[in-house]
């Protein structure tokens, strides 16, 4: 039995461990790890999300009985202090000896404090650990609404700034260099980047060598130069990292001038016994601070002790990153600032909109040799690719950066033209080869089964999209279409089973999963099948309410504390002065928080589950009607007040919406949807950001579908131009029918649009030229629809076996005691989460 | 009140002690739940129609501390009966209270039974 004694568990010290594991000869092998934090390996490069829940579980890579199950020796919160290279021994701060055959170190790094006067001052931190974090947090609550410097406008930097931003306090990042992150950006998309965060609230401090921090005792300003202070409350250091070598240096390995144990490309230090990994590594006079270069080296570490002599780690690193920085995508790949001898650039740069996309191309116009993305970076994998793989360039390299807008095509081929040996998923270093076999010669036919036998989309995620276009365009070249079954329920899609339930008159969720299914329900299969008889017999949530999403079971939205939230229909946002004072007196008299919403109306928080019908009791008698706010189904239609009163108007925009509205209520449908009406091109009503819109032009009206905001923004595509009123109508009826019968569990119409056969031609060719012969019946079928709506809060109040639900105990008048409030802005809110 | 998870704990069946007489049946919809107060507890109870069974655990899901287990959908995973949480749908085992997508800590359950039309919890104190 050998002895490997890994020193570090962070995250490339957990990745050793997965990659050792892994392996099927190293049973004779004892592995045990030392970590000198107290919790296990967790996730760093998502540090800032621990400030969003203050969950550090969530972060955590692998749970402590992943190391048991895997039989590794985890000692957390033991630092290892001592090497004796000469017995082959370690000693840790908690006076153990153990003895190893090789050992592993992944000490990583510990943030750089440049030397300046005031650097102990209380209130300044530096950003690395999860208590880095807590103190951070713990003294931020004390200057609530104050002023937070971060010392270094870098990757970490500006992550450091969204975190503090998150804080309440107001954040200024000071830069030594003229711009920000520069190893990553040039000049002008650093100046783009920079524009972006500052209208998001960032301040941005350039070229500032800071000269002393003031303050008696605790921090109060930086001093930058004569008469150039910033006051601040207190400061995040993150001015770049120095790898924690001491361990190398005692023992007499060979080190760098400025610090790292130095390696080769076998990861063996001047000691072979001993290998180092990670930041502290020094590979090529440099210390790599970025994730994938650390988990290549410990799969050559792994290698090493294994014997596999053919596994060397690459002479030259790919430093290709791409990041979602405040909301902001940002990557850089290649040769991102490129001498002129090499080849040339081509720019694109849009201020307004906070875009700049650089690439740079040899003279000869065939290869791609790096480039920069800011704002958006969609085709960072495929450019990536590109240079990766030396692939040839269309003849018009510049449709790479500025073709594909607008219009939903793309100037890339499909990810299946990419070479065998294209490296897909750099986090676990996989190939679009080793994809592509798993679908077909290993039969794993969809991303779970891919994911788990390859690891690929494991890491980051950001290749999820490519790996899944090509585990379908594998299937399809054998013939077979990615089977989407809902659930271990049913061997049907959702489409399928719509049909099912259609041509079968089926009813009921437990005769549908009696007749084609299996087991008992599940809450996929559930909410899915309740929305397709929602769909197809206009039935409400309240006949079979056990199959329904907690939401449409109470008719009301859950929110944080386990309340719920009441929304009345305001059809296109037009309310009269009488509603509002109703609505006014109902919230005041149950006491609930109210806000406007996106969608032109006003939601009521904070109602406890028994108060839900006495509410809407009020609400109905003064004449309102449930907003459906809680279901998958039509939530608004928000409109501009168009020629009713506009100088510009050219049509009634708030007349259609409310008639649109009324006319779509109550439809269920795979996921919500909203629409939007303009009464001219300057769309105030931002149609096109819904999933249907409709603009006012001279003589007509433009039809637009599959728009959305969200975390995917998408703008929606022109389906038909200037049509009548009444054929625009039409023409939505049968988008919505269409995309309601055919669109996947919680799929949105924009991702449903994109993934359609032939996109919007052959949308416009289904419902505008009915080439597939089935607009009568969409035409019916959404009539009746329309025809049978009722309002599902009315039934619920009227009926009393309905209204019982509505009660916190079955056995007890009493209600929740673990419900609590606190007072914000003169209202109330939930009481924060621990 | 602030909930806390040390009020929780399993009661194996020999460990009953006190049969509580909780409800009706005719409170607990088919194949879904409600809440019941048994002293200073919360105890979730499901009537598992299709499987022509009874789970009791407690209401309290122990990801963000909320008194809402209840209104959870039920249903099996590879034949494990479940209630997935309302606000985040963490699946919790209805036999064991193992949390079945993650790793929380388990969650308590309880025997029940039922008794002219009555359905009653065990406790053990």
């Amino acid at each position: 039995m050998k002895t490997v004694v890994v020193v570090g568990n962070g995250m490339v010290g957990f990745k050793f461990c997965e990659k050792f594991v892994a392996q099927s000869d190293t049973s004779s092998y004892r592995l045990i790890v030392f970590g000198e934090e107290p919790r296990v390996a967790y996730d760093r490069v998502h540090l800032s999300e621990f400030f969003e829940d203050g969950d550090a579980e969530r972060l955590r890579l692998a749970p402590r009985s992943w190391y048991e199950q895997n039989r590794i020796e985890l000692h957390t919160h033991e630092r290892v202090s001592d090497i004796d290279n000469d017995v082959k021994t370690v000693t840790t701060s908690k006076g153990k000896s153990v003895a190893y055959d090789y050992l592993v170190l992944a000490t990583g790094s510990v943030p750089f404090v440049p030397p300046i006067r005031g650097v102990e001052k209380n209130g300044v931190f530096v950003y690395r650990t999860i208590e880095d974090l807590q103190d951070t947090l713990a003294y931020a609550a004390t200057i609530k609404g104050g002023k937070a410097a971060i010392l270094g406008g870098g990757l970490l930097g500006l992550e450091a700034a969204k975190a503090v931003m998150d804080m309440g306090l107001e954040p200024h990042v000071v830069e030594f260099a003229p711009k920000l992150m520069p190893r990553q950006l040039d000049s002008r998309g650093s100046r783009v980047l920079q524009v972006k965060l500052e209208s998001m609230g960032i301040h941005i401090h350039l070229s500032k060598a800071t000269n002393q921090i003031l303050g008696n005792g605790k921090i109060t300003g930086m001093e930058f130069g004569e008469d150039d202070i910033l006051n601040v409350d207190m400061l995040v250091i993150s001015a770049g990292i120095r790898p924690r070598d001491e361990l190398g240096k005692s023992a007499g390995l060979t080190m760098g001038t400025r610090g790292g144990i130095v390696v080769n490309n076998r990861m063996e230090t001047s000691d072979p016994h001993i290998l180092a990994i990670g930041e502290v590594a020094l590979y090529n006079q440099m210390i790599y601070g970025l994730v994938a270069p650390g988990y290549e080296m410990a799969q050559v570490a792994v290698d090493r002790i294994l014997g596999k002599q053919e596994s060397v780690m690459a002479t030259e690193i790919d430093m290709s990153t791409k990041l979602k920085l405040i909301g902001v995508d940002v990557a850089s790949f290649g040769t991102p600032f490129m001498p002129p001898e090499k080849g040339h650039s081509i720019i694109f740069e849009n201020k307004t909109e906070s875009l700049y996309k650089r690439i740079n191309v040899s003279h000869d116009g065939k290869r791609l040799l790096g480039g920069i993305l800011v704002g958006e970076a969609e085709d960072y994998n495929m450019l990536l690719q590109m240079y990766q793989n030396e692939m040839s360039l269309p003849e018009h390299p510049e449709v790479l950066i500025i073709g594909g807008r607008g219009e939903g095509g793309t100037s890339f081929g499909s990810a299946m033209d990419l070479p065998d040996t294209a490296v897909v998923c750099s986090c676990e270093a996989v190939t679009k080869g080793a994809i592509c076999s798993s679908v077909l010669d290993d039969g794993n036919e969809n991303i779970k089964l891919v994911a788990k036998a390859t690891k690929a989309a494991t890491g980051c995620g950001g290749c999820k999209p490519m790996v899944a276009d090509l585990i379908t365009e594998s299937l399809k070249t054998i013939g077979k279409t990615l089977r989407v079954n809902l659930c271990e329920h049913f061997d049907y899609s959702r489409q399928e089973l719509f049909d099912i339930v259609k041509l079968r008159g089926i009813q009921d969720y437990d005769e549908l999963l009696d007749t084609v299914g299996k087991g008992h329900g599940c809450e996929v299969c559930k909410p899915a099948i309740a929305a397709i008889f929602a769909s197809i017999y206009n039935e409400t949530a309240n006949r079979q309410s056990t199959i329904q999403d907690t939401n449409d079971r109470y008719l009301a939205n859950i929110q944080r504390n386990g309340t719920y939230s009441v929304v009345p229909r305001v059809a296109g946002g037009e309310i009269t002065p009488k509603q509002l004072i109703a609505m006014g007196r109902i919230a005041e008299k149950y006491d609930l928080y109210t806000k406007i919403t996106g969608g032109q109306r006003i939601d009521m928080f904070g109602a406890k589950l028994h108060e839900l019908p006495l509410i809407w009791e009020e609400l109905i008698k003064e004449g309102f009607e449930t907003g459906q706010a809680y279901g998958k189904s039509l939530r608004t239609v928000k409109s501009c007040v168009g020629s009713t009163w506009c100088r510009y108007g050219m049509d009634e925009s708030v007349s259609f919406a409310v008639e649109i509205e009324n006319r779509y209520k109550g439809i269920r449908s795979p996921h919500k949807f909203k629409g939007g009406v303009s009464g001219c091109i300057r769309e105030c009503a931002e149609a096109r950001g819904k999933d249907f819109g409709f603009i006012a032009v001279e003589g007509g009206w433009n039809v637009y579908v599959g728009g959305n905001g969200g975390a995917n923004p998408k703008h929606a595509i022109l389906l038909a131009e200037k049509v009548a009123k009444e054929t625009a109508i039409t023409y939505v009826d049968r988008f919505i029918m269409f995309y309601i019968k055919t669109a996947l569990p919680l799929q949105r119409t924009a991702p449903w649009l994109e993934k359609l056969e032939g996109g919007i031609t052959y949308l416009q060719n289904v419902i505008i030229n009915d080439s597939l012969g089935i607009v009568d019946e969409l035409d019916a079928e959404m009539q009746a629809l329309v025809d049978s709506y009722k309002c599902e809060w009315t039934e619920a109040v009227e009926t009393p076996e309905i209204r019982e639900r509505y009660t916190h105990f079955v056995n007890s008048e009493e209600t929740d005691d673990n419900i609590e409030f606190v007072s914000l802005r003169a209202q109330k809110m939930p009481k924060a989460w621990v | 009140m602030i909930a806390s998870l040390n009020l929780y704990e399993t009661v194996p069946a020999e460990d009953v002690k006190i049969w509580f007489k909780a409800a009706a049946i005719s409170k607990f919809p088919k194949n879904g739940g409600a809440c019941i107060k048994y002293k200073d507890k919360q105890v979730a109870i499901f009537n598992f129609t299709r499987k022509n069974a009874w789970y009791a655990c407690q209401n309290l899901c122990p990801h963000k501390m909320e008194m809402v287990l209840s209104r959870g959908m039920i249903g099996d995973e590879n034949l494990e009966p479940k209630v997935a949480c309302p606000l985040h749908k963490n699946n919790f085992s209805l036999k064991t209270g193992k949390h079945l997508n993650g790793d929380l800590e388990a969650i308590a359950t309880y025997p029940v039974k039922i008794e002219d039309g009555f359905v009653y919890v065990g406790f053990s104190e």
